[in-house]
This record gives C-alpha cells, structure tokens and sequence, in this order.
C-alpha cells in the first residue's frame, strides 16, 4: 500500500536563548532578530515517524510542509535532506499575525485542495508558542480524525492505525482511528535520525514549492492576523519581585539561617 | 452583558471520577460568572454520570449539561467534540473552559475549530478587564518559556474559549445543600463518531509524590549528578514532607518523573515553599514556581540567574549545605 504522509513542521526560536528575547521599549513588540532559529525539535520525531512509515511502504510518498515568513524555508531544506519526497513552503505577508486557528485554516487549505494525504503526522507541541492546539485544529478543519501525544502507532490495515495517547503518569489510551487522518507525536515515539551526506545532495533536485495566499485561493477573512480571532493585547517581561537575600557563612551556621528564615516567614 | 450568559466548563471524567483541573476550572469559571453577572454551567460526558452532575452541583455548577451513554464512557475524540459543538450551537455560552490536561489540550482546539472561535492555551489567569471602554476577558500565559507574559483577549466571536493550566485556579469548597438543574442530553452515534475509537484506557497513579499540590516542593537541576546527590535530595524532601520535582536534565536523567518536571513544559506550582538546588535557573524553569511563596535556592555558582528569582540564596556546594540543612531541619 502506498500512502501519502504530509509531516508539518515549524522553525521557532532556539529555546536556550528565550531569555534574550527582549521588548522594544517603544513599540513594545517582540524583538528575536539575534536569536538562533531551529526546527522545533518535536518535529524531528514528526519527520522521522513519517519517515519510517514511508520506508515501510512501498511507493508511499512524504511532503514536508511548512507556514512561516521567507527564512523558515530552511526547515524545510532540512526535511528534504532527512529525506522528504517534497517541499511545501506556504509564505505571505498576508498569513502574518495568524493565531492557532488561522494558521489552522491555512495549512488546511493546502492540505484539503493540493495534498490530500492520507496520514498528516505534526510534532505534539512547538516549544515557542507551545499551544499544541494546530494540529487538532487542522484535523478539525479537514474534517478528519486526530490523536495527540501518540507514543505509538500501528498499522492494521490500509485505512486504519491504532495509536497509543499517552496520558498523564504513564498512563495511556488505545484508540483505534479510520484514515486519512492526523496524529500529533511525542518524543518517545522514535529515536531521530542524522542528516547524512547524501541526503543533502539529493535534497537539491527534489521539488520544493512555495503558495501565497492567491495560490491557495484562502479566504482573505480567515488568515493572518484577520482570521486570528484571539488577539495579543500586551506583552510584558516576566518580573519576578523576590528577596534575594544572599546568605553567607560556614555550611552549619547556613543551615541554621535557613531553619531560622523558614520559622520567621512562619514556613515550618 | 445581558443576565443570561453562562460560563461553561468541561468537567472531565475519568473511570467515573472528575479531575481535579476540572474542578479548579469550575472554580475560575464561579469568578469570572459574577463578574459576568452570569451561570455557571458543567458539560459532563460518560456513562453513568449522574452522581457526578450531582457532585458538580455541590462544587456550584448552577446547570450541568449532562451526557451519558455506555460508549461514552471514555474519551472519545470525535464523539466529545460534536456534543460540545452542538450544544454551544444549542445555547450559545458566553465563555467556555477546559483543563490544560493532555485530553483537555486534545478536545478544546477541536471543539473551537468547529464552532470557529479564539482558543488560547494554557491559561495562567482568566480575568474581565476594561480595554477599549469595553469589558473584556482577558488570558494571562507565559510565553517563550515564562520569560514574557502575553495577555491574549477575544474578537467578538462566543464562546471565548480556553484551556487553565493544572495549580491556576483553586477547587471551590463543596456544599451539598446547592441546587443545580441537571439537563439530560440524549446521545446518538453517528459514523462520524465512531472513525475514531478508543478501545483501551490504562490510568496509572503518579510514581511519586506529585508537585501539584504540594506544600513543600525540593527541585533539582543538572547539578545533581551522582546516586548520592539523588539520595541527599530524596532525604531532604523526606526530612520536610516534601514533593521532588526537577529540570528538564533531571527529568532527561530520569531520576525526577515527567510528571514532576517544573516549568513551561511541565508543571506550575506554588507551594508555600521552593527549594532548588543544583539549577542554574533558566526562564523556562523558573516560570514554574513563580507563584511558591518562599523561595530558597542553592547552587554553586554565584552567577546562576537562580539567584535573581529567589528570596533565600544560598552559593554553596550542595553535597555539604544539603546534609547540614537535613540536620537542621530534622529536628523542627
């Protein structure tokens, strides 16, 4: 059986600079022009699951796709190397500003008018904005089924996967879905694997498409920061107001400050 | 606001029992109600539900949505979202909350998709607030791993929907003399439903003491690094009743569950007292006890940011402080 897997993924800043994210004092906007750009690393369990399920069958065929401002195309050369078939690039000033849902309907409008594929797989969160909430969306807006946090899945025949949802403490659900349909990984899932040399020179001769608004025929209501129906109404840098009283003396007469501050602050 | 607007929560069920997010939920969903001027109502859906309603009722639901048939017994994706989208399409509610848990995170996105309408998530606070002259629900989240607050609001589409992180709202007191009306909704499975199925729902107890709730929480970072170091903090913990938590190292070297990770990919607490010890504390750690009262940090570097977000510091190396503080504080 031949599928067709559509993988989404998104470039986000590096987690490990957030704290240098500032706010202009002005215009109070978001400034990360000096932060390192990644793939989201959930997504790399996303590509290596589509990429595993491409590999088991014969003929099946995995497109990379992602929505984001001209330099996240990078994420998607980096699919194509791993070894994505294609590359769908959605990019317009116009998807600007999109919440979940409008990033939603965007990626949809590809996906239900180009792609059709038969399993879209999505990393279960981005570490930027970390909403989770795209993927079921997508699913919603096409009309398909969707699991989220899936450990595991499973094949059982050519129109049906058993997927394994984690849940909190270990805990787990077994759901038995009808394809095309969509699931949203988690780590555990799989072990990724490394970009090897010849994959960056094939990714070169594979096809890499960009859309625009006007290619996708989207409605110019539900994209961007018009379609976006949570609007951000101030953003502000995290302060948090502490004593930051430093202690200092030998180990015992610390630990006998600590017993007397937590007896003082009526702790203990 | 006219009089009639209802506050909805999704009051989750598992195995008959109704989560304690949800609980807190409802607890958020009473306050921003009188600040509405409006209800309170619970969406419960499962088998045989009815004690629950009650039990919603005595938490102060005024009306429970109720919803119950054997294959509704568990979670079931499709089926949860087309009764939630069509009895918002029904009785059109004014706002609408679920519990940022992994099947609340699952079913909301679906649910405002459906009814196109503003979700946000992982909501630290819900709050009306005047912008514009208008008075407005407003989301509090941290954003970039707790180093920003982004306040979010909603366009003029109903409900305005959102998913409360686990620690945000406290469970309300029940009171068995409340009156609630309980509306019975009939159930139907269409095909649609039943594309998606659950088959098997394994729920496990926590392995540890969770941090959620906990008076006392100890929290390690990369800093621990032997056996040894693991015992010391164990002990500590031990010593004071309290929960262990740690860093996404410590989760990565496993000897702190996934449950207990602190911060933006994990949990938020706020225990009348945080000690972290062996964390640098970096924003997306950080942001996760915020709201402790009384926080003690530990580290041996004077530099580690720990030291800005803490009311106690302490720059020593923990296999000395640590066995010094269990002393001290064994004998309290």
């Amino acid at each position: 059986m031949a599928l067709k897997i559509a993988v989404c993924i998104k470039q986000i800043s590096d987690p490990e600079y957030f704290s240098q994210i500032t706010l202009d004092p002005v215009t109070g906007s978001i400034q990360r022009d000096k932060v390192p750009a990644i793939l989201n690393p959930l997504d790399e369990n996303a590509l290596e699951e589509g990429l595993r399920i491409k590999e088991k069958y014969e003929g099946s065929k995995l497109t990379v796709v992602t929505m984001g401002p001209p330099p996240a195309r990078e994420v998607l050369d980096w699919g194509l190397a791993l070894g994505a078939d294609e590359a769908v690039f959605l990019s317009d000033r116009a998807f600007a500003g999109a919440d979940t849902l409008a990033t939603a309907y965007t990626l949809a409008e590809y996906m239900g008018k180009m792609g059709n594929p038969d399993i879209i797989i999505c990393g279960n969160m981005t570490e930027d904005g970390a909403t989770g909430q795209v993927a079921p969306q997508l699913a919603e807006l096409l009309n398909i089924p969707h699991v989220t946090s899936v450990s595991e899945v499973e094949f059982i025949d050519e129109a049906t996967i058993v997927a394994k949802q984690n849940i909190e403490y270990g805990g787990y659900l077994k759901v038995q879905v009808q394809l095309p349909a969509l699931i949203a990984v988690v780590k555990e899932i799989n072990e990724v694997r490394d970009v090897t040399a010849e994959g960056l020179m094939d990714a070169f001769d594979k096809d890499f498409t960009t859309l625009g608004a006007a290619e996708l025929e989207a409605d110019p209501d539900l994209i961007g920061n018009a379609g976006s129906p949570t609007k951000v109404v101030g953003t502000f840098k995290q302060e948090i107001d502490r004593q930051k009283e430093i202690l200092s003396g030998s180990v015992q007469e610390l630990a006998q400050k600590v017993r007397e501050k937590l007896s003082e602050a009526n702790i203990l | 606001m006219s009089t009639n607007s209802e506050v909805w929560v999704w009051a989750e069920q598992r195995n008959g029992k109704l989560m304690d997010v949800s609980l807190q939920t409802l607890g958020k969903a009473l306050e921003l109600s009188q600040d509405i001027n409006g209800r309170v109502a619970a969406v419960l859906i499962g088998d045989d539900a009815g004690a629950l309603a009650e039990e919603l009722v005595s938490y102060g639901a005024e009306k429970v949505y109720l919803v119950a048939d054997a294959q509704l017994k568990n979670y079931q994706s499709n089926a949860y979202t087309r009764i939630i989208s069509e009895l918002i399409e029904q009785y059109q509610p004014e706002m609408m909350l679920f519990g940022a848990n992994i099947i609340g995170m699952d079913l909301a996105p679906a649910v405002a998709a459906r009814v196109r309408t503003g979700l946000t998530a992982h909501c630290s606070d819900l709050k009306m607030e005047t912008i514009d002259g208008k008075s407005q629900l407003v989301a509090t989240i941290p954003g970039f791993s707790g180093g920003m607050i982004v306040k979010i609001s909603w366009d003029e589409k109903r409900p305005c929907m959102a998913t409360l992180s686990s620690g945000a709202a406290e469970k309300p007191e029940p009171d068995q003399s409340r009156q609630g009306e309980i509306i019975t909704v009939d159930y139907q499975a269409t095909e649609e439903d039943l594309k998606i199925q659950t088959m098997e729902m394994v729920e496990k107890q926590p392995a540890a003491t969770p941090v959620e709730g906990a008076a006392i929480v100890v929290s390690g970072g990369k800093g621990i690094k032997s056996e040894d170091d693991v015992k010391l903090i164990q002990e500590l913990a031990d010593v004071l009743g309290a929960a262990v938590g740690g860093t996404r190292p410590a989760r990565d070297a496993q000897w702190v569950v996934e449950d207990n990770l602190i911060g933006s990919s994990g949990k938020t607490v706020s225990p009348k007292l945080f000690i972290s010890i062996g964390a640098s504390g970096a924003a997306h750690y950080s942001c996760g006890f915020q709201k402790a009262k009384y926080v003690i940090a530990i580290d041996k570097d004077p530099q580690a940011p720990i030291f800005e977000v803490c009311d106690l510091g302490i720059q020593a190396d923990l296999n000395e402080i640590v066995p010094a503080l269990i002393e001290a504080l064994k004998t309290t």
